[in-house]
């Protein structure tokens, strides 16, 4: 009886609780458009900076933001870095490159993924690309874009990215 | 020591289901009332912030941090917060403040408790080797403290269902109520038990929503040149959680609170109570030693609408809002945390002399 | 801005964790596993069970274990008819405040019967056990109510 012999010092009580999740009025409407291949952001009435994904305020200044603006799916570089070890659960093979991109007309990065490039070339400053899924695998999902490729334009200087105008960046 | 003075109130509807606002879009038309009232831009405009929310509620991790992107908190402010209502984010204010760390604090409280099954999350809170595993929700356990109640003689279904009538008729007034109207008791006591001796009606209807207020200095309010109430006192006190050595009739934590907060030094004539269970506010009417003169939870209470998270700061932003409309001097607001009142604060408002 | 579709979806979360007993809570879990109920003694005397580490009045800690009996007798109950996924029943059942012989506080767990009328303070119940007993507070899997003996 080798439980009498051992007092318990430990128990095991996972939990499990049911939720139901809501997007929130500006990221669905986000995601709505994506759904669509548009990129869509908000500006601030405020600032008039721009955010994308939206969450409808500008954190700021704290207002609502409501004003939506579609972006291009160019962007530059804002920082990045190099993953090597494998992470439980993603499907992607390392190494591989996660970095923070600016799109052109928005003034805050998001995270995504650069690949079609030598990753020790990768650089802040790079402009890069979105490289879309075939259109009919489209969902509501920010992986609609399968990674960013870099383009064959010069490098933005640090204290310009985050403020490009939606037309981009000729050098 | 500092006078201090609540300026600013507003709470959202107590929305059965918030449907496709998230927490910032939940907050930020509240925040945007209080800082109409008091004629400023945004959080930099008061020297402190702190919010009350439990994440576990809509199972979104750091819900809170989320909103902050309602403050505008560039460049970074003084912020905090509490993972319970925003009355305790009130409290941590006026300790702020009474320090000297701040003359003006912002407030706010939200949630969205749609989203999960609230009365399982909470078992969740209860004792993780007793209690949790065994998933005794929260109405359950205010269900064994109506039958303590009852069979002592201290209170009677009747009692119960006339509280009920009174909130739902308070609340014809009250456009953020999720129930109101006309019951009669016979009615109500007609209905089935939901988790016996309790009736549906008896248990507090959950809502999605948010609350803000703005307290500050009196000199500040007066700098401001609004109208405000005197926060003349606030405390909070709290029992053990072992349900079984309490006394579960009573609520000897509000007692301690009420009489550090001076509630008994002037009369009481508003009481707005956190009583998520209708016995419940029987209970602390008789701990706040309320006596007739008091016009109880002329809102309607939490038995018409519980927005969890903002309900206690509410209620302190109800009796501000009857003193700063003239229709009361003095008043007491209450609100708790925890199974069976387990957890209370009290707060005396009076009118600016 | 033009309306967006409301985006919502079922999720669950999971927190998988195991917790250390302590001598108190652990001393309880392992004469739970044997089929034995033990509390203990608060400073002024009264028997808790489930036994606490500190005295909530004194804030002494607390160790002088009591044996007590696995039956007793109903302090207060609410009858529960629709129970919710997680809960230990299936069917309609009472949660419980519940005083075993020999102790002064009572403990909470659910009671199984076949319908409310059965139920009355101070009505007797025993424990009834898992068949398994693996030290949890469910190796106790419900009260059932003793007949005839109140």
């Amino acid at each position: 009886m080798s439980d009498a012999e051992h007092a318990v010092t430990g128990i095991e009580c996972p939990v499990y609780l049911q939720y139901h999740f809501t997007a929130g009025r500006a990221p669905a409407r986000f995601l709505t458009r994506i759904r669509e291949g548009v990129l869509t952001g908000q500006r601030c009435p405020r600032c008039s900076n721009v955010y994308i994904p939206p969450r409808g305020s500008c954190p700021a200044c704290g207002v609502p933001t409501e004003e939506e603006v579609v972006l291009p799916d160019k962007a530059t570089v804002q920082s990045f870095t190099v993953v090597a070890i494998p992470i439980p659960n993603n499907p992607i093979e390392p190494p591989f490159v996660v970095a923070n991109l600016v799109l052109d007309g928005a003034n805050i990065a998001f995270i995504h993924l650069i690949s079609e490039c030598d990753n020790s070339a990768v650089h802040i400053g790079q402009r890069v690309q979105a490289v879309w899924k075939p259109r009919e695998e489209w969902g509501y999902a920010m992986d609609n874009i399968r990674y960013f490729r870099p383009l064959d334009e010069p490098d933005v200087p640090v204290e310009q990215i985050g403020r490009l105008s939606v037309s981009g960046w000729e050098g | 020591m500092q006078e201090l003075a609540v300026v600013a109130f507003s709470q959202s509807d107590c929305l059965a289901r918030a449907g496709a606002a998230n927490e910032v879009e939940l907050i930020m038309p509240q925040l945007q009332a209080v800082y109409a009232q008091v004629g400023i831009r945004n959080a930099q405009d008061v020297d402190f912030v702190c919010s009350g929310s439990c994440d576990y509620l809509q199972g979104a991790a750091f819900a809170f941090v989320a909103g902050v992107d309602a403050l505008g908190a560039v460049p970074p402010i003084k912020e905090s917060h509490v993972e319970m209502d925003a009355a305790w984010a009130l409290y941590e204010a006026v300790l702020k403040i009474r320090m000297g760390q701040a003359e003006s604090a912002l407030l706010y409280g939200f949630s969205r408790s749609s989203s999960g099954d609230l009365p399982m999350v909470l078992s969740q809170q209860l004792d993780p080797y007793y209690l949790a595993p065994l998933w005794v929700d929260s109405i359950s356990l205010a269900a064994l403290q109506a039958r303590l109640l009852l069979e002592a003689g201290l209170a009677s279904e009747q009692d119960m269902a006339e509280v009920v009538v009174r909130s739902r008729r308070n609340a014809r007034d009250n456009p953020h109520a999720r129930l109101r109207g006309d019951l009669s008791i016979e009615a109500l006591l007609a209905e089935d038990m939901f988790v016996s001796p309790l009736r549906r009606a008896d248990c507090a209807p959950v809502a999605d929503g948010a609350a803000a207020m703005i307290i500050c200095t009196v000199a500040r309010a007066r700098e401001w040149g609004v109208p405000y109430a005197v926060l003349s006192g606030i405390d909070h006190r709290i029992e053990t959680h072992n349900l079984g050595m309490r006394d579960l009739t009573d609520s000897p934590s509000t007692r301690l609170a009420a009489r550090a907060a001076g509630v008994a030094e002037g009369p009481v004539e508003v009481a707005e109570l956190y009583a998520p269970f209708s016995h419940q506010e029987i209970i602390l009417a008789r701990a706040l030693e309320l006596g007739p003169d008091t016009r109880v939870n002329p809102s309607g209470g939490v038995l018409a609408g519980n927005l969890m998270m903002a309900s206690g700061l509410s209620r302190v932003g109800e009796v501000f809002r009857r003193i700063v409309a003239g229709d009361a001097r003095r008043g007491v607001a209450h609100a708790t945390s925890g199974p069976c009142l387990q957890h209370n604060l009290v707060a005396v408002l009076e009118s600016a002399s | 801005m033009s309306a967006a579709d409301i985006l919502s979806r079922d999720f669950e979360l999971g927190f998988t964790y195991t917790r250390s007993t302590g001598p108190v809570v652990g001393r309880f879990l392992t004469d739970l596993r044997e089929r034995r109920i033990v509390g203990n003694r608060a400073s002024d005397g009264r028997v808790i069970v489930p036994p606490m580490e500190y005295d909530p009045v004194t804030a002494e800690a607390l160790t002088d274990f009591v044996q007590v009996a696995e039956c007793g007798a109903i302090v207060s109950w609410c009858w529960v008819t629709q129970p919710r996924a997680a809960h230990p029943l299936d069917e309609p059942f009472a949660w419980a405040m519940i005083r075993l012989d020999g102790a002064d506080v009572p403990l909470i767990h659910c009671v199984a019967a076949g319908a409310e009328t059965e139920l009355a303070t101070g009505a007797r119940v025993r424990a009834v056990w898992a068949e398994q007993t693996r030290g949890f507070i469910s190796d106790i899997r419900y009260f059932e109510l003793v007949q005839g003996a109140s």
